[in-house]
């Protein structure tokens, strides 16, 4: 027991081992340190992820890098080192192109686990939508790069018996990608393979067949921590006159019209909300045009052609408060994807080539009562200023309903956490 | 051209560049080639080489160019270089002609920043380029002459030193002469004397270089290296390239001597891509050194050792500026920085001890046995003693070398370059910090304004934003790509800077700039993430002036967003399909 040293985790005087990971020492002691890019038989650590910054005799350094010894003291969860954490797991999202409800280690996904347990909403910063590849040459493995996070783990670990690498960096900044070399991965075994999958925080590396091993809403990060609230912003209360009521105004620009459904499920607490609120233009009320200003505008979708935009700029004139709703509105969503392919090619794939339209087909409709396409699809806050967002696909009735009366109540309404995941 | 029997990695990238320089480029089954000679696999080669700038995966042509881009250049007429080669060759920057007899690429600052604009033509320099001197050169290559018979020779330029007995490194010197030394002392000894002397790395980071000769002295590992790092990346800096061209002895001495106190057998000079045109002249006198028996085995000291040292050249990676990519680069890796779990010193260069300094700091070494500690220390200030050589570029009369001795006054200073109406001067390159007139009262010191080399002078005439965006264009473009702050935080506060120059940028756009420097600035995983958002936020802080007009609040509808240009697009499809070419 000689090789004991003490040091201190947030103020907390504790023992350990000399030399021992900072994110094992923590953990044995009751402080979880978030880490992606971290993995026990990896030695040098990567320290790629950078979310496990940590404190160290207050200078900003990595938990996995770091090796306790004696006297040294530790900050982890400052308010700084969380909003740190959470603003490289934001920039991460903003750097790929994430699309959870479409991913196969969606439930099973280390990254989408820590953006939920931090309450991750929405992110900061814009984002990057860079063209990246999907590879579906390896013999067995699909490398997905759209959900890649560099985070290195792979090609560190995978290697074959003769010990040459699978996988690889190629490329530097901002273009650098994983890339397998297709020679090398077929020397792998079944298991290797597998192996290469699971140790993916994210679902960038895939098995062909047999990706969606586990069903849907029986995974892993769905009952923890159950008890996590994030709260909103308090916001400057609405005053309304007697016999008043807020009046809201909603609309579906490029999206699937799920988020106005989702809606709809407040269920019974609709006639709640009809004795405070009344619609003016919605889809609900078939109201086209505004008759009054409103104090809160709930967008579904993005802009995609523009129509959508005129839309949207008139919403933004005639509501107090904007809020999107849905990923559709916030980051584009589904329809974004089209932000990969030209808008030529989209096009020529819908009306002259796809497998429907007829042999010869020469037309692809155009007229000055037809929206022009844009050239992107765009994220409305991209557009016009937004005031809100309420994330999901769609987002959950009650947490709709949760955040619009927080708004217009000027209340502090928590949600839980099972009301604003999505996978 | 592979070489045979022996599978050292540190081979690869030699090998990779001998086939750039024959073939042009490096085809898929010189990859396949390569990856069995080394026993890697194909794409681990292919990860090195697309690594770096200088190695192409397409015919890059017969002669090569590379404009060079940096910001000093651009401010002293770039563009119509660059016109006059598109026209005159009849491509675009970044294509190839149809005959591939020319490339034509740009490419980040190549250490002549005093002499732009300048290019290279088969890593052959080419500086004050006019559009006369162009064509010239076009035709010149055209009718068959190459261009290391009429490139130009970079000039020195050194415009300042102090007077005779003050200089330390621009005098005369005897070859040999410190190495006398070894003669009668010992390693312990002769780490105490740079212990003494407080000389500290001068490649910027300014590391006590006795204090790290000592920690590989008494780390007993049998092998150990001396690394000079000769990769002057930093965006305005040529000092290095100015004493490898002036005095490459005294580095090659420096060498000797730090391998005899650390006790390493085997040096390596890291030359950066750029200046592979002073290879040769290197080569030459560390051949001479062989002769005399000052390199090799059993050199005569004290201690009789073995010690040799070899040229290996870099292929264009600011990053490698950086020691642990350095090392990584040279054992024929991708150039990404290591974690600072161990330093060089105890597990560097194919994972022994090793000492990376930086070729300034080497060649003082020799300087100050010759001139005496007690001389030496009486130049400069305390912190500092002795003299630095700074490389000046930019918006004033005498741009090049000053050695000036440390503790000079800033004012003084700019009047010594001649700066007129002196605006921004970006002090120790873009990774540095942005001063203005609130400084310069200050002292160029290690108490007060320590500098690494690199000083670029802008006057009231040029544009804040654009500069700055040109440093973040730089970053972006340096990124290793490893970790996500420094990859992704640089492509973002890039979009800012673009925000800023459209005119477009709010109120929020500046404290987001703010607030997710913070974030790169504490989260990187290296020096390069650390630093890149400094010159940013100097600027934005010194020059409330230029950046007030950005403080708006955010307006209901965004005006970065423009309705005409979202469709143009579709509009030119339309136009595209209904016209009748009938």
């Amino acid at each position: 027991m000689s090789n004991l040293i003490s040091l201190t985790i947030d103020g907390k005087k504790i023992q350990a081992e000399k030399g021992k990971n900072l994110v094992d020492v923590a953990k044995e002691n009751g402080v979880e340190i978030p880490t992606l890019c971290y993995f026990k038989s990896i030695n040098p650590t990567l320290g790629t992820c950078r979310i496990c910054t940590v404190k160290l005799n207050g200078k900003h350094t990595t938990g996995c890098t770091t090796h306790v010894a004696e006297g040294m003291n530790i900050e982890i969860n400052t308010p700084e080192l969380l909003d740190n954490r959470k603003a490289i797991i934001e920039m991460l999202y903003a750097e790929g192109n994430h699309f959870c409800p479409t991913c196969e280690k969606s439930g099973n996904c280390e990254m989408q686990s820590h953006a939920y347990n931090m309450g991750l909403t929405v992110t900061r910063y814009p984002h990057a939508f860079r063209q990246k590849s999907v590879d579906f040459t390896p013999n067995r493995m699909i490398m997905e790069s759209n959900r890649c996070i560099l985070c290195k783990r792979c090609v560190e670990e995978i290697k074959t018996k003769d010990g040459k690498s699978v996988f690889s960096f190629v490329k530097r900044g901002i273009n650098t990608q994983v890339q397998i070399d297709y020679k090398e991965e077929r020397k792998l075994s079944d298991n290797d393979v597998l192996h290469a999958m699971n140790i993916c925080p994210v679902g960038a590396i895939l098995v062909k067949g047999i990706a969606n091993e586990k069903p849907f809403g029986e995974r892993k990060y769905d009952f923890l921590n159950q008890n996590v609230h994030t709260s909103l912003n308090n916001t400057n209360k609405i005053e309304l006159k007697d016999d008043e009521k807020f009046i809201v105004a909603t609309t579906s620009l490029a999206g699937c019209f799920g988020c106005h459904m989702s809606l709809l499920d407040i269920d019974t607490e609709l006639l709640d909300m009809l004795e405070i609120i009344e619609f003016n233009k919605s889809p609900l009320t078939d109201i086209k045009d505004f008759s009054k200003q409103c104090h809160v505008g709930l967008i579904e979708g993005g802009c995609a052609n523009d129509e959508n935009v005129h839309v949207l700029k008139k919403f933004r004139e005639k509501c107090d408060i904007l809020i999107s709703f849905g990923e559709c509105a916030i980051m584009g969503g589904i329809p974004a994807m089209r932000n990969f392919v030209s808008l030529q090619a989209c096009l020529e794939e819908a009306y002259l080539n796809g497998p429907t339209s007829e042999l010869g087909a020469d037309i692809i409709p155009s007229h000055e009562d037809i929206p022009k396409l844009l050239d992107n699809v765009y994220p409305c806050n991209e557009v016009v200023k937004i005031d809100y967002y309420i994330p999901g696909c769609p987002p959950n009735a009650h947490h709709i309903w949760k955040v619009v009366k927080s708004i217009l109540l000027g209340e502090k309404i928590p949600i839980a956490h099972e009301e604003f995941k999505y996978d | 051209m592979l070489i045979k029997n022996k599978v050292d990695r540190s081979q690869l990238m030699s090998v990779l560049w001998e086939i750039q320089r024959k073939k042009r480029h490096i085809a898929h089954d010189d990859i396949t080639k390569i990856a069995k000679e080394f026993e890697l696999s194909r794409m681990e080669v292919e990860g090195v080489l697309t690594f770096y700038h200088f190695f192409h995966r397409k015919d890059c042509g017969k002669y090569t160019i590379y404009i060079n881009n940096s910001i000093t250049s651009k401010h002293a007429g770039m563009s119509s270089i660059k016109k006059t080669f598109e026209q005159e060759i009849g491509i675009p920057v970044g294509k190839l002609s149809f005959d591939n007899m020319f490339g034509l690429y740009e490419t980040a600052c190549i250490g002549l920043s005093d002499q732009e604009p300048a290019c290279l033509i088969n890593f052959k320099p080419f500086t004050n380029l006019t559009p006369e001197k162009v064509k010239d050169i076009i035709s010149r290559i055209r009718n068959g002459e190459k261009p290391k018979d009429f490139c130009d020779k970079p000039k020195s330029n050194i415009q300042y030193t102090p007077s005779k007995d003050r200089t330390v490194f621009f005098k005369p010197y005897r070859d040999f002469s410190s190495l006398t030394f070894l003669k009668n002392n010992t390693p312990e000894h002769l780490i105490k004397l740079v212990k003494k002397s407080k000389l500290a790395g001068r490649g910027g980071a300014f590391f006590p270089t006795g204090l790290k000769w000592q920690f590989a002295r008494q780390n007993e590992a049998e092998i150990k290296y001396i690394i000079c790092n000769a990769d002057e990346g930093e965006p305005g800096t040529f000092k290095d390239r100015v004493l490898l061209q002036e005095h490459p002895e005294l580095l090659i001495e420096g060498m000797i001597l730090a391998a005899y106190a650390v006790g390493a057998s085997e040096g390596i000079i890291y030359l950066r891509g750029e200046y592979r045109y002073l290879k040769k002249e290197i080569e030459k006198v560390i051949a001479s050194y062989r002769k005399y028996n000052f390199l090799g085995s059993n050199i005569a000291a004290k201690n009789p050792f073995d010690f040799d040292i070899y040229v290996h050249l870099g292929a264009g990676a600011y990053v490698c500026g950086e020691e642990t990519a350095l090392i990584h680069s040279i054992e024929g890796k991708r150039g990404e920085p290591s974690t600072k779990v161990v330093f060089p010193v105890e597990k560097g260069y194919k994972d022994k001890p090793t000492v990376v300094n930086n070729v300034e700091t080497l060649c003082a070494v020799p300087r100050i046995l010759e001139m005496g500690i007690d001389k030496w220390l009486s130049l400069g200030t305390e912190k500092t003693p002795g003299t630095k050589i700074l490389s000046v570029s930019g918006d004033c009369k005498n741009e090049g070398i000053y050695e000036i001795e440390w503790g000079m006054n800033f004012r003084e200073f700019l009047e010594l370059v001649g700066a007129k109406n002196p605006k921004m001067i970006q002090w120790s390159g873009p990774s540095g910090n942005a001063l203005s007139k609130v400084d310069f009262d200050r002292n160029i010191c290690g108490e007060d304004l320590i500098c690494g080399g690199s000083v670029m002078i802008f006057d009231g005439s040029r544009d804040i934003p654009t500069i700055l965006k040109h440093f973040s264009d730089f970053f972006v473009d340096e990124s290793c790509g490893i970790c996500v702050p420094c990859r992704t935080g640089n492509f973002l506060l890039n979009k800012k800077i673009d925000k800023m120059i459209t005119g477009v940028a709010t109120k929020r756009d500046m404290m987001d700039i703010k607030e997710w420097s913070k974030i790169i600035k504490t989260t990187s995983r290296c020096g390069l993430g650390q630093m890149s958002s400094n010159s940013l936020n100097d600027a934005i802080e010194k020059f409330p002036e230029v950046f007030e007009k950005y403080m708006a609040d955010e307006s209901a509808c965004k005006t970065s967003f423009s309705l005409e240009k979202a469709t143009a697009e579709y509009d030119q499809i339309i136009n595209e399909i209904t016209s009748d070419y009938e």
